[in-house]
């Protein structure tokens, strides 16, 4: 049984925000459900009463002076901007049509 | 061509230049057009650059050779230029990651570890190449063509940080930083001859470092010798009140533990898990003899059990396609970077996936999916939840081995350096040449590869791994320094210095 179908994959993508073609849709089906089958290997650990470790080095409660100080400026947070109008970043329109 | 001289500066250690500028030998000047030189004259073949920012190495080299002479005290390495890998933002320099998503954006703000090498006077040569953000292990990821291996230029030369190694391993510069997710700067190492450190987790800050996975991601010195290594961790290491992540502890003295070279009365442990099977036989050869070495040198040697090793892998790939999903969903084409499609009517979903389908890789692609299904309600329990948990196991197994050991070892990488082409489109074969580098990054202690000889069967570099507990990164250098100075008193040379003449 193959651990991930060419549908999912699919929803992965659009999920993803990747317009996939046709013929990656095939490939990566094939790859990702190699890639699965093989790391779900860590099913095979007992560890039901494990506690979970999402970071290495646990830090908590870390802060700094709440001081101000200088941040990016304007012209240089734009600068590199794909589009730019009014001293804004121009983007895609937002809503459907109908709305 | 180049004069006897300017050959001679770029085969020097980072150490040894620092000094004949501190003395006023040579020049900062002279040390870095060295090297700007020797990448004009060689990295057509090597590619391990993807920008040269000569004007602006030469500007820190100058300004180094006016405050010697004006009596100003030199920092250690100043005037001895870096290459810097392309995934560390540098102010105006373009920074790409290896990636078409970002291909021409100028960061307008330099990462603390550009800061903290400005600070020290370090000229940065330019960005070398990598897999695209990270993801691979042979560099041929990148968007902008292969890094090819100095001692075989048909061969990879490791990755994700393949251009840094290949710089240091062609001599198109002394220093290098790489940084190192489930093995980016060790293997390549490796593979490259050359040394390679991953700090503690959090002894470097990862402030400007483009994320892949936060959780494992850490940057560190690329180098020839084991000193130049505690050189350059020492520039770049210590507190960043800008990460969050970064330990507030003062580092240990790197830079003294490679001066003593000494592991007598140290008792060095050897992970059962990660030699046997799917290890080349002239990587273990040399990995056993240089474990002889050691104790010769005066340390006891025991064998040790990581049984959670084995699930090292499996995890790796859940919890690095998870954290990557989430953090690469900020190149969405509408503040910087790429943006495609942006014509007629149609929506900022559209353009962003027409964006990211033109601008990222398939590997990125491959991890973005991957890490999307792992975190998708229905499989995150029995995936990134589980996988969170062999972790925690696998950090049982580091403690239960520090318990009886000082420091682990093991051969950096299975094989040695492998054809490109090769695995590029087998996904699955090229994660396995992380196995025995992705444990250190699962806990978040320190590591260092340092080139052991060559394997007999294919004359290319083998690396030795040594494993140290968090914050312990001083018994790195001091095993490292202690094999390295031993290996070169029999051979009578560095290993790197037999790398073929390109």
């Amino acid at each position: 049984m193959s651990a991930i179908t060419r549908a999912e994959v699919a929803h992965l993508a659009r999920l993803a925000r990747l317009d996939l073609a046709e013929d990656e849709l095939d490939h990566y089906a094939e790859q990702l459900d190699v890639i699965l089958t093989s790391v779900a290997r860590v099913s095979e650990v007992a560890a039901d009463d494990i506690p979970p470790t999402s970071h290495p080095v646990p830090l908590v409660n870390v802060t700094r002076p709440d001081e101000a100080r200088p941040s990016l400026a304007r012209a240089d947070a734009l600068a590199a901007a794909p589009a730019v109008e009014d001293e804004r970043f121009r983007v895609p329109r937002i809503l459907e049509e109908q709305e | 061509m180049s004069t006897p001289l300017e050959r001679d500066l770029i085969r020097q250690s980072a150490a040894t230049l620092a000094e004949a500028i501190a003395e006023g030998e040579v020049s900062a000047r002279e040390v870095t057009q060295a090297h700007l030189d020797r990448i004009a004259e060689v990295d057509d073949r090597v590619h391990a650059f993807l920008h040269v920012d000569g004007q602006g190495a030469l500007a820190t080299a100058d300004a180094v050779d006016a405050s010697r002479a004006a009596g100003e005290l030199l920092g250690p390495l100043a005037g001895v230029p870096l290459a810097l890998k392309d995934i560390l933002a540098m102010k105006d320099v373009p920074t790409t990651c290896g990636s078409r998503i970002l291909e021409g954006w100028r960061p307008p703000y330099d990462a603390t570890v550009v800061e903290r090498l400005r600070a020290a006077g370090i000229p940065i040569l330019g960005k070398t190449n990598m897999d695209e953000f990270a993801m691979g292990s042979s560099t041929e990821h990148s968007a902008f063509g292969p890094t090819h291996n100095p001692w075989d230029l048909d061969r990879i030369p490791g990755g994700s940080g393949g251009g840094s190694a290949a710089a240091i391993a062609s001599f198109e510069a002394p220093l290098a930083i790489g940084t190192d997710t489930g093995g980016s700067i060790r293997q390549p190492a490796a593979v490259t001859g050359t040394v390679g450190v991953k700090p503690t987790y959090g002894g470097v800050s990862r402030y400007g470092l483009v994320a892949l996975a936060s959780s494992l991601d850490q940057a560190g010195p690329c180098t020839r010798t084991v000193m130049d290594a505690a050189l350059l961790h020492s520039v770049i290491g210590g507190h960043d009140p800008r990460d969050s992540t970064s330990i507030p502890d003062p580092m240990p003295d790197v830079v003294a533990a490679a001066a003593r070279a000494d592991v007598r009365g140290m008792r060095i442990g050897l992970v059962r898990e990660l030699t046997g099977e799917g290890y080349q036989a002239g990587v273990e050869q040399r990995f056993r003899e240089a474990v002889e070495i050691l104790e010769h040198l005066g340390a006891e040697v025991v064998e040790v059990s990581c049984p959670h090793f084995d699930y090292a892998l499996g995890a790796y790939y859940l919890i690095l396609p998870s954290e990557c999903s989430s953090n690469l969903a900020r190149f969405d084409g509408m503040r910087y970077g790429l943006r495609v499609g942006d014509e007629g009517d149609r929506s900022v979903e559209e353009v962003m996936s027409l964006t990211r389908e033109a601008g990222f890789g398939p590997e990125v692609k491959r991890r973005i999916m991957l890490g999307t299904y792992a975190l998708s309600s229905g499989y995150y329990d029995a995936y990134y939840g589980q996988a969170q948990k062999v972790r925690t196991l696998i950090q049982r197994d580091f403690d239960a081995a520090f318990a009886q050991c000082d420091v682990l070892v093991s051969p950096t990488a299975p094989t040695t350096a492998f054809r490109i082409g090769e695995k590029v489109d087998d996904p699955l074969a090229m994660y396995l040449n992380d196995v025995a580098t992705i444990p250190v990054n699962m806990a978040g202690n320190c590591a260092m590869s340092l080139p052991v000889g060559l394997a007999p069967e294919d004359g290319l570099p083998v690396g030795l791994q040594v494993m140290a507990p968090p914050m312990a990164d001083d018994r790195l250098y001091l095993v490292g320094g202690a094999l390295e100075g031993a290996l070169r008193d029999r051979w009578g040379h560095l290993l790197i210095e037999e790398v073929p003449s390109l």
